[in-house]
């Protein structure tokens, strides 16, 4: 970045910028803008961009009609609903405990605070085939918690709703861990202030605490959603795979991979891709205007 | 009639103890300073008085009603933080409106009343352009003038400031000081603020209560205080001060061929020796070559803007002695390092030892 100028010339080149030295740039004293920007292009192009376009360039191998086909079928479109819809619900099934997770370990002392602090975690840590065993291990008809509901006549496991339940538990962290620094930061005051004003605790929630954690929490469900839309290893094992009812689209995917059907997988995950950075985009915008509803823009 | 009533409270933390036993009476319109160095139980007390936090034994009561029974909404407490605690969210209009907004439905004013009163606040704390702006976009005076119209838009009987003017530089705390004094007077304010500076005590307050150690050490006006301070603490807490080792005997302490009565501290017959303690300014330097009062040497000057401070040595003591005086008194002195004074203590109070 030769154009740069010395931190001591600053304030003489900003008195006339030539037009032509038009640059992505911002002067800054900061250092080494040059070289990290390099290589964080470089870093996401090896990392993602270029598995990302073999795959559109796999995908359009096909001619329109069988891509159709492949990526519109009655029982693609259950299993992006199911994958999409399980994603979306655990997320915010998440977002709402994960929330009172954080709040509990930020807020309250108790014995083996740490250790809980830690389990959190472990949903990270353990391979996703093993929680996907032990899950169904549990909700299935005869485990522990399955034959609690069971006479209720719910199955959980082996449903739909173990979709659910698999893509709740490996999500969790996100939420806890995202929140979790922005709740210790909000300084006591600002909650007595508003007790002294005359709120209640819920009116204090709302419109004191809620904002100044809207935008982790957003960013905690964005995590969780994306986590739980690529979920493979756990769901397999709970989800029974029914196709139309409990098959997820990653598992779709895999099927056409065995039948060696690489364009048609290709397909599918395009449109999940698409789909998927569509709503991360929505919920990236959604963040931006909470935070500066939040005061930091 | 009192408008606070505060009867034998204590409150500890674990093994700290705060307060213990701590009564006080605050009347309608007074502008109470408490003043102590940290750890003193000053900021405890007013969080009780505010019921942000509770009193482990003893009680407050509001206008006769015991604050137990009387939860903090319904106290009508304006609260200042010493650090603001402005909802960082909020524009400036929205802060100071919040008090209103989180009324019960019933009370709560219609948004064109909100609009109008926090107009008006915001006017009274010179802020009325300034409205949408956020928190982080305003100085510490201007943070602090928005948490203060943000109290007061509540109507509160009783105002109480922790550490008003703690985070400010010193010429915006000055303005800001008499600016509260005003406020207050023509508001009809009740207020009680925390400090440990005791010149924003002396100057601001109708009554200044010391503290230490979780205790009431005296409770009087800035002269009271300043002038006749009940123990050495308050003595030393208030400025500055030259302790002289003196005798005392019978009800009179004497030091630098001097004898000064003990009006409230009767010591008893027999000889015994003490500390007389006496104010920079109160020292002065005897006219003429008398060979009366106290041998000193000047050691030091400081020119300190309107006085001047000279350090003197006295023999026999290991710190120097502070005097202090107006800059036409120092020149007709004709004061320079070295040169040999006689001192004399114009007011001075002793205590045993």
């Amino acid at each position: 970045m030769n154009s740069l100028p010395l931190v001591s010339e600053v304030s003489r080149a900003a008195v006339a910028i030539p037009a032509a030295r038009f640059s992505l740039v911002k002067r800054s004293v900061l250092p080494g803008f040059g070289i990290s920007l390099g290589f964080t292009l470089f870093y996401l192009g090896v990392i993602v961009l270029i598995p990302l376009a073999a795959m559109g360039v796999k995908a359009s191998g096909l001619s329109w009609e069988e891509f159709v086909k492949a990526t519109l079928s009655n029982r693609a479109l259950a299993a992006y609903r199911l994958s999409f819809g399980a994603a979306l619900l655990a997320a915010a099934i998440n977002a709402v405990f994960g929330l009172i997770t954080a709040w509990v370990l930020v807020r309250y002392d108790f014995p083996f605070k740490r250790v809980v602090d830690a389990m959190v975690d472990l949903p990270f840590a353990l391979p996703t085939a093993v929680a996907g065993i032990a899950l169904a291990a549990i909700y299935a008809p005869n485990g522990w918690i399955g034959q609690l509901a069971a006479p209720l006549g719910w199955k959980i496991a082996f449903t739909p709703w173990g979709v659910g339940v698999a893509l709740t538990f490996i999500g969790l962290p996100f939420v806890v861990r995202t929140v979790q620094p922005v709740l210790q930061d909000l300084s006591r005051d600002v909650e007595e202030a508003a007790a002294s004003l005359g709120a209640t605790r819920w009116q204090t929630f709302r419109r004191v605490i809620m904002p100044a954690i809207a935008p982790s929490l957003m960013t905690g469900y964005a995590l969780a959603f994306a986590r739980g839309l690529g979920e493979y290893g756990s769901v397999i094992f709970i989800a029974g795979n029914l196709p139309m009812i409990s098959e997820i689209a990653p598992l779709l995917i895999i099927g056409k991979l065995e039948q060696y059907d690489y364009a048609g997988a290709a397909a599918i995950g395009m449109v999940m891709l698409a789909i998927a950075f569509l709503i991360l985009l929505g919920i990236n915008l959604l963040q931006r205007w909470a935070r500066v509803r939040g005061g930091e823009g | 009639m009192a408008v606070i009533d505060i009867h034998a409270v204590s409150k500890q933390f674990g093994s700290f103890t705060a307060l213990r036993q701590v009564n006080m009476a605050i009347k309608e319109g007074e502008l109470v300073a408490l003043l102590g160095p940290s750890g003193s139980g000053k900021t405890t007390l007013l969080r009780i008085i505010a019921g942000l936090e509770f009193a482990d034994q003893g009680h407050v009561s509001f206008e006769g009603v015991d604050a137990a029974t009387n939860p903090m909404v319904k106290r009508r407490v304006g609260f200042v933080f010493q650090h603001y605690a402005l909802f960082k969210h909020m524009s400036v209009f929205e802060n100071v409106a919040f008090g209103l907004r989180v009324m019960p439905s019933g009370q709560r004013p219609t948004n064109t009343d909100i609009k109008r009163r926090v107009e008006e606040l915001l006017e009274l704390v010179h802020l009325g352009n300034l409205a949408g702006r956020f928190p982080t976009q305003l100085s510490g005076g201007q943070r602090q003038r928005v948490a203060l119209a943000r109290a007061l838009a509540i109507e509160p009987r009783v105002l109480l400031l922790d550490e008003p003017f703690g985070a400010l530089d010193a010429r915006v705390r000055k303005d800001l000081r008499r600016w509260l004094r005003r406020l207050h007077d023509e508001m009809g304010l009740t207020s009680v603020f925390v400090t440990h500076d005791q010149e924003e005590a002396l100057e601001l307050a109708d009554r200044v209560v010391v503290m230490n150690n979780g205790e009431i050490i005296q409770s009087g006006t800035p002269t009271e205080v300043y002038d006749t301070p009940a123990t050495p603490f308050v003595y030393e807490f208030l400025g500055n001060v030259n302790r002289i080792p003196c005798q005392l005997e019978g009800d009179h302490a004497s030091f630098w061929g001097q004898s000064i009565l003990l009006e409230d501290l009767p010591v008893g017959g027999q000889k015994r020796t003490g500390l007389a303690y006496v104010r920079p300014h109160d020292i002065e330097v005897v006219d003429g070559r008398a060979t009366m009062g106290q041998p000193a040497i000047v050691r030091h000057v400081s020119m300190l803007g309107s006085i001047v401070r000279v350090d003197l040595a006295v023999e026999g003591a290991e710190r120097p002695i502070e005097m202090e005086l107006s800059r036409t008194k120092f020149q007709q002195l004709d004061l320079r390092t070295n040169s040999a004074v006689h001192l004399r203590a114009c007011q001075a109070r002793a205590f045993p030892a």
